[in-house]
């Protein structure tokens, strides 16, 4: 049984207002999968009698919002972008930032940690002795932080794209389940941000990584965050969208404050100049 | 592409060779390490081995140990499917000479993202 149309109505005006995202038509079998175990435990007998109390209830929305927002992420996600990362960006930003011998990294949308972990395997692995980094790792849901946090995965989690070697590297089993090194741990620090929102205290980046996300947003948010996303970068940095993220149809000022560079397969965009 | 699926149990066999029929691979199947040994040498080689660890007969580990030795099997790829996951069991098997590991349970998606990285099936355009 799928929720009835008007509780989908208010559903996805719910995580819109609440996050900013967007819930097409024809998504309410997902709705209906990420409510039903909540409703359930709320001692509902449907998602629809669930949603109707979501507007009285804050601890509820809450747990509602982290189910609604999640996603679900591989290690190493695309290859290609992370490739391009070793070969290509890591090289030119090692030469920019000589003097500081520092990067930060952020993971704009960093769902479960595995892209930010995965960043932080390729640094442990190629930044070269005496430099340091920091990846910044932030999300709407909280559920999701707090999984970043513990930095532990299922094993259907770790066979997802992870390589073995980097399994037996920077895993250790914990039970039934797999944690990441501490020495990886300490790199990622997690920030709960709605991208939607203001961007507060976070700093400059290097690199951000803003993949798979602004599908979520209508047009006018993701311009938003794309011309915010622009004070957030270094001169010298880069932005990376997902591989099936087109940015072809920037209104004229973004076109103008970001380039965009062709690296194999993969599309990075560099601020401009004096924008 | 060709995959030889090396497991006991008919019904894994049958998952692994759905997720892989699905990825374009001809497959062909052997129940323990030495029927798969047996295959090797009489026909065409495949590319890649997915295989299970704990097999009557010869297990798995066995089996890699015993392709890694031959140097006309150099070029095929040997990948672990298996509920052995004690960390140093993984390295016992990549050390012996597989490529990969996936760790049972698993979905579709993680053998093929897997059989990606090991550059055997296309890469998504």
């Amino acid at each position: 049984m799928t929720a009835a149309p008007d509780t989908y109505e208010s559903v996805s005006a719910l995580v819109r207002r609440e996050t900013a995202m967007v819930y097409d038509a024809g998504k309410e079998y997902l709705v209906e999968a990420r409510l039903r175990p909540l409703a359930t435990a709320a001692g509902c007998s449907t998602v629809d009698e669930y949603v109707r109390r979501l507007p009285l209830d804050a601890e509820e929305r809450r747990k509602a919002m982290d189910a609604l927002t999640i996603n679900e992420t591989s290690w190493f996600r695309d290859h290609a972008p992370y490739q391009v990362f070793t070969d290509v960006l890591l090289p030119r930003l090692l030469e920019a930032k000589a003097a500081q011998r520092h990067l930060r990294i952020w993971s704009a949308a960093a769902s479960s940690g595995q892209e930010a972990y995965s960043v932080a395997m390729l640094l442990d692995q190629h930044l070269p002795a005496g430099w340091t980094h920091e990846i910044v790792a932030t999300d709407v849901s909280t559920a999701m932080l707090d999984r970043v946090r513990a930095a532990r995965y299922s094993a259907v989690e770790v066979n997802r794209g992870l390589p073995a070697t980097a399994l037996v590297r920077y895993f250790e089993r914990a039970g039934n389940e797999w944690e990441v090194v501490p020495h990886l741990r300490e790199k990622v620090t997690v920030r709960h941000l709605n991208l939607a929102a203001p961007y507060v205290g976070l700093g400059h980046f290097d690199l951000i990584l803003l993949r798979n996300v602004l599908i979520y947003f209508d047009q006018d948010t993701k311009h938003d965050i794309l011309r915010r996303m622009r004070a957030m970068v270094e001169p010298h940095g880069y932005l990376m969208l997902g591989s099936s993220e087109t940015t072809l149809d920037l209104p004229s000022d973004l076109a103008a404050a970001w380039r965009r560079e062709q690296e194999g397969r993969v599309q990075v965009h560099r601020p401009t100049t004096g924008a | 592409m060709k995959a030889l699926i090396i497991d006991d149990s008919r019904a894994m066999r049958s998952i692994l060779r759905r997720i892989v029929t699905a990825l374009d691979f001809e497959t062909e199947e052997a129940g323990h390490g030495q029927e798969a040994l047996d295959k090797l040498r009489d026909g065409e080689l495949p590319d890649v081995c997915l295989v299970d660890w704990n097999m009557p007969v010869m297990d798995g580990y066995t089996f890699i140990t015993e392709v890694r030795s031959n140097p006309d099997w150099r070029g095929m790829t040997l990948m672990m499917v298996t509920t052995e996951s004690e960390q140093r069991q993984i390295v016992r098997a990549l050390a012996a000479g597989a490529h990969e590991y996936v760790i049972k349970p698993f979905t579709p998606d993680a053998i093929a993202e897997k059989l990606e990285m090991l550059g055997l099936v296309g890469g998504a355009a």
